[in-house]
């Protein structure tokens, strides 16, 4: 039996071990805030830096998340956009130079530790929303030329409206465990093992333009999962599909078909760029350089083994091919599902010879068809895609007044059925339903 | 505001941007010869060109097509002696015509995916556009007319 005392004893041994763990915590969650500067004249910095900036501020999507997309439309930069987490909303900051509500008076320290570190010019901790796990990962001098290009922008007065994060997930200071956890900072080291393309794809995807921040499933904190890097993920009511081996589209996303999508916004062997994809390509990639993109692909090619899976594609390229055109060339096929399919979809998709058409592209091959839910290919064809959206100058219609939740249902099931060798989808009609919920509806189009 | 260019002029129109893009054609801009069938992208004939690849305008909305080079049955060929409006009017394939210029257009995009189709090719890709008066046969004996004037054989000269 133990004795009262030794529990006493044990009791003060914790609390002091706790007392000076806490006080280890406070030192590392706690940061002095740093001076404030006068805004610096857009004239200060060289025109070089600028332009390099724009083009890094493109890659890493800044005015995706800094821009207000809800109700009134807000001003490139200016912050307030609104980002549903699982936690609560949180609406992104100003990153105009405004003295009083942008970063105007942040100096180029101040900004250098909100990217690596994830802090405020005012001490105060970031939420991760803002992906400084991956913006910590850059040169200062290329974080040094986004400074550049920001504080060279025209400065917007804009005050964000509050998150809308409960107690306790609105206490900035927990968010100095959350880095103690998950953050690894410090500017990409080159993997000697891999060439320099490969290391400038890494330090692109891995850095600036983030793509695991969306590819890879998050943990119960937010974080992504270290355990499953770039297995897939839901994001904005769609699926971000798995970039590793785990991809399961019939033919191997390689290095070209990557590229093919990331600089121009369509792989012809997997679709287009639709939905939150379609800004990363249009407003973002397409500012930098192709050997960057070609880097990402490269970098992203040998993340899905592409090499070791290649030797497959021919044969199902040639077994998609061969279902294309299934149940639209009899007379009049029994199948009421391949009916429907005919009517509003076979038009523009259907194939034949050995490749798919570009700008028809084919669901036997295409990723939508192949992943664990339908909600792309649900997003696809209620919304639609717009000519600014995957591959340039062309569009997709909006099915939404088209067709109802049982036709939906209908066309997924038959497409699964018929054109992948995957299990059945399950409760399909609910979940074009609940897609259905996210989207704003386009109006009837009455006759007239 | 949504800007575009409709058979080579640009144009620009102020409507709401879910507006149904053969409403903007038919009623703003008074090009009447994409007719309205079904209204629900079913039946083909409301179809135009976007970035020359026929589209079913009645349900696509205006705003997705902001920068996009359209064209319709009106801007298909200046003078309509487009091959496939050749062979239309050789072989007298309208009865009623009301789907026609969808058929056409949808015909005409045809042709440049698969230059020289064959029956299976042509149900596949027009099966999608619905005629009351059962033309299909004309359709395709038109297609082909228009596809030995395009393609063409391989020329020996």
């Amino acid at each position: 039996m133990i004795s009262r005392t030794a529990i006493l004893r044990l009791a003060a041994g914790a609390v002091g071990l706790g007392a000076v763990a806490g006080a280890g915590f406070l030192a590392y969650a706690l940061h002095p805030a740093i001076a404030p500067i006068a805004p610096p004249a857009a004239t200060s910095f060289s025109a070089e830096s600028i332009e390099r900036g724009r083009v890094l501020a493109a890659g890493g999507y800044c005015a995706e998340c800094h821009t207000r997309r809800d109700g009134q439309p807000g001003i490139p930069l200016a912050g307030d956009y609104a980002m549903a987490t699982p936690f609560g909303t949180i609406y992104s900051s100003n990153i105009t130079p405004d003295a009083k509500t942008g970063i105007g008076t942040w100096s180029l320290a101040a900004f250098t530790r909100a990217m690596r570190y994830g802090v405020s010019r005012d001490g105060a901790n970031l939420f991760p929303a803002f992906p400084f796990d991956h913006f910590t990962h850059m040169t200062d001098g290329d974080i040094a030329d986004v400074y550049a290009f920001l504080m060279a922008q025209k400065p917007v007065s804009s005050v964000k409206r509050e998150n809308t994060l409960p107690f306790p997930f609105s206490m900035r200071i927990l968010q100095a465990g959350w880095k103690l956890l998950f953050l690894h900072p410090g500017a990409y080291t080159n993997d000697p093992a891999h060439d320099a393309q490969w290391n400038r794809g890494a330090y692109l995807a891995e850095g600036l333009s983030h793509c695991s921040a969306c590819h890879t499933p998050r943990n119960a904190m937010g974080a992504e999962k270290a355990s499953a890097p770039y297995d897939g993920a839901p994001v904005d009511n769609w699926i971000a599909p798995p970039l590793n081996a785990t991809n399961p589209t019939p033919v191997t996303w390689t290095e070209d078909e990557f590229f093919q999508y990331l600089r121009y916004g369509v792989a012809p062997l997997h679709g287009s760029a639709a939905g939150p994809m379609s800004p990363v390509v249009h407003g973002g990639l397409s500012e930098m350089s192709e050997s960057d993109v070609r880097a990402i692909a490269h970098y992203l090619a040998n993340i899905d083994h592409a090499d070791a899976r290649q030797p497959g594609d021919a044969q199902h390229l040639a077994t998609a091919m061969a279902t294309s055109t299934r149940d639209l060339t009899t007379p009049q096929t029994a199948d009421a599902d391949a009916r429907l399919y005919q009517g509003a979809c076979a038009a523009c998709h259907a194939n034949t010879g050995t490749h798919p058409v570009l700008g028809r592209p084919e669901l036997a091959l295409n990723n939508a068809l192949w992943l664990d839910e339908p909600t792309n290919l649900y997003q696809v064809i209620l919304r639609g895609i717009g000519t600014e959206e995957g591959q340039d100058g062309i569009t997709m219609p909006s099915f939404y007044h088209a067709l109802t939740d049982t036709d939906l249902a209908r066309l997924a099931a038959y497409l699964r059925r018929t054109r992948t060798t995957l299990p059945p989808w399950t409760d399909l009609e609910k979940k074009a339903a609940a897609v259905r919920a996210t989207l704003p509806a386009p109006p009837v189009a009455a006759s007239h | 505001m949504t800007s575009f260019r409709l058979n080579g002029h640009d144009i620009s129109v102020d409507v709401p941007e879910d507006t149904p893009l053969l409403w903007v054609i038919r009623d703003e801009i008074g090009l009447t010869g994409t007719k309205f069938g079904c209204g629900i992208g079913m039946c083909g004939a409301c179809t135009v060109h976007v970035g020359g690849r026929a589209t079913r305008s009645c349900i696509t909305p205006v705003s997705a097509v902001e920068g996009a080079d359209i064209t319709t049955i009106e801007g298909l060929d200046p003078a309509g002696t487009h091959p496939v409006q050749e062979a239309w009017k050789d072989l007298q394939v309208p009865q009623c015509g009301y789907c026609q210029s969808g058929q056409i257009m949808q015909a005409a995009s045809l042709l440049k995916d698969f230059p020289q189709p064959t029956d299976e090719d042509i149900d596949a890709v027009m099966g999608g556009s619905l005629c009351r008066c059962m033309t299909y046969i004309r359709i395709r004996d038109a297609i082909k007319k228009a596809a030995a004037v395009t393609g063409g054989e391989p020329s020996n000269g």
